[in-house]
């Protein structure tokens, strides 16, 4: 239970000179529910996109089960990358596709499939976020949540061991956000799949999360279970979690 | 501001990064054609898109083209007092060393090379292109192989088309406007045509095609920026392909057409 699945180490990413990871040391166990919390632009997109490598690290590595991922190329690479689902924070659906071709297309191109065997998992994933109506319209047709879940039931579609969240629940309504925080719960708990996942709403970090660490100023500010961080006296963590405006977080 | 040196300092390095950048997604192309195979409903849908729906605006270039070139050619014979039974031979030589392929590939990077830009380049801004990544599926196979593919094939198609429908064109005009018989401009045509010179205006236009493709996709994956910067890309892949087509132009008529 307690294997690191994925180890980030001393991760350093800059913009234009503007550093957003500052030495981000992180070890992700296998099967553990993880969730990164932090101030809107800190930089939890950008860290969740240098675990599949579609950003590249200025400084440091990140070791998928001790492979470094920055020395994968080609197949191997893709190999990797077939073990990970990712929601995107803007779902990022093919617009060219309809919502079950989108669901699919992994599976298609994986050509491990027959046509027949994608249909029935696209139907099930569908059924899974609650989207089975809504199969043959295409994403421009959708409303900004139900495009999230379609993103959702895209990740989850090649049954992956690892799962990276960007924001799962952000702009769904809470009946909804219950619906898919308990979806995580399940595929975390039933299916043992090891999830990463970045959200502001604290109610569902809570929710899903056996452990919850902040990222701020471009580092680990905090790393505890949920319990640890609800009592924390970190003033910067207690600030977060409770929503309040003044503080040491200066918002710029 | 910037100053004078600084800016042309840039734009030197701007201008060495895109040839590199080229050459690189190039290699690449070359490489993702192992994949044709699993490839080939992308490849045709791309075909359909990219070929078959710019078939009308070619026919109508074509057209008027070839018309000009006839009326034009027609007027220079008068003032000079060239004999008219040259018409044909004149048309026909303008048109398919030159006129069809350099036109048609204008117009073609207007209409399909920014589109793929902007296409490629929405998908980019909308981390589309991330999701392909994140899925194990090869950007470069999925996107850009079936796209240059097409405009490799389509461009010379195209122009072949362009070619008959040009020197019908001229064809009219001169039966209509200038007066000779069709028999007349048929002999002048039929007794200059060259074989070579037909097939280098293909050669070229296989050529211009790569280049417009390639532009394009190349200008999409770089796009940053939201909507500003799509339609940056577009504009930038235009400008880009119709220079290289027209310089590359030149290069295949010192190369081809020696003096
Ligand atoms: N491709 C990029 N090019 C330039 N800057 C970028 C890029 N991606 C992210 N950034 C910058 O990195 C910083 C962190 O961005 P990121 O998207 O990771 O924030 P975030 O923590 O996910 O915020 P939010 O909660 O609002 O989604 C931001 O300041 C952003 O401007
Ligand atoms: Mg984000």
């Amino acid at each position: 239970m307690d294997k690191t699945f994925i180890q980030i180490e001393n991760l350093y990413k800059s913009f234009n000179h503007m550093p957003v990871l500052n030495g981000v040391n992180l070890n992700i166990n296998k099967g553990e529910s993880i969730v990164i919390i932090g101030q809107s632009g800190c930089g939890k997109s950008v860290l969740l996109k240098h675990l599949i490598r579609l950003m590249e690290p200025d400084d440091g590595k990140v070791f998928i089960e001790g492979m470094n991922l920055s020395l994968l190329y080609g197949e191997q690479l893709v190999a990797t990358r077939r073990r990970f689902g990712m929601l995107f924070q803007s779902a990022a659906l093919f617009d060219s596709l309809t919502v079950a071709e989108n669901v699919g297309l992994g599976l298609k191109e994986s050509r491990r499939f027959e046509q027949s065997e994608i249909e029935r998992v696209v139907a099930e994933k569908l059924e899974m976020v609650g989207l089975s109506g809504s199969a043959e319209k295409y994403p421009a047709e959708l409303s900004g949540g139900m495009r999230k879940r379609v993103g959702l039931a895209r990740a989850i579609a090649n049954n992956p061991e690892v799962l990276l969240y960007d924001e799962p629940t952000t702009g769904l309504d809470p009946i909804t956000s219950d619906i898919i925080n308990d979806l995580i719960v399940d595929l975390n708990t039933k299916l043992k799949v090891t999830s990463v996942a970045v959200t502001h709403d604290m109610t569902s970090a809570f929710k899903i999360a056996n452990r919850i660490v902040m990222l701020y100023e471009g580092k680990i500010e905090i790393d505890g279970t949920p319990e640890e961080i609800k009592n924390t006296d970190n003033e910067v963590v207690r600030q977060f979690i409770t929503g309040r405006a003044h503080g040491p977080i200066q918002v710029r | 501001m910037e100053y004078g040196v600084q800016s042309i300092g840039r734009r030197g390095v701007n201008f060495i990064n895109r040839t590199g950048g080229l050459f690189i997604l190039f290699g690449k192309f070359i490489v993702s054609l192992k994949d044709i195979p699993r490839s080939m409903g992308l490849i045709f849908e791309q075909f359909y898109i990219i070929g078959v729906k710019s078939l009308p605006l070619i026919i109508i270039i074509s057209i008027f083209v070839g018309a000009v070139t006839a009326w034009q050619a027609a007027y220079q014979f008068k003032f000079i007092g060239a004999p008219l039974r040259y018409l044909g031979h004149m048309v026909g030589k303008a048109v398919i060393m030159e006129l069809s392929p350099v036109l048609s590939a204008l117009v073609f990077a207007g209409r399909v090379g920014a589109g793929i830009a902007a296409e490629v380049g929405t998908m980019k801004v909308t981390e589309q292109i991330d999701a392909l990544d994140s899925m194990g599926i090869n950007p470069i196979r999925y996107l850009v192989m079936p796209r240059v593919l097409a405009c490799l094939f389509m461009v010379p198609i195209l122009v072949l088309f362009s070619d008959f429908i040009a020197i019908m064109g001229g064809l009219v005009i001169s039966v209509l406007g200038v007066d000779i018989s069709t028999e007349t401009f048929m002999s002048g045509f039929r007794d200059s045509f060259k074989l070579a010179d037909f097939r280098n205006g293909l050669i070229k236009a296989l050529v211009f095609g790569l280049i417009i493709g390639l532009v394009g996709c190349y200008e999409g994956f770089k796009t940053s920026e939201g909507a500003v910067g799509v339609g940056r890309s577009t504009t930038t892949s235009v400008v880009i392909s119709c220079v290289l087509v027209l310089v590359f132009n030149f290069i295949f008529a010192i190369i081809l057409f020696r003096l």
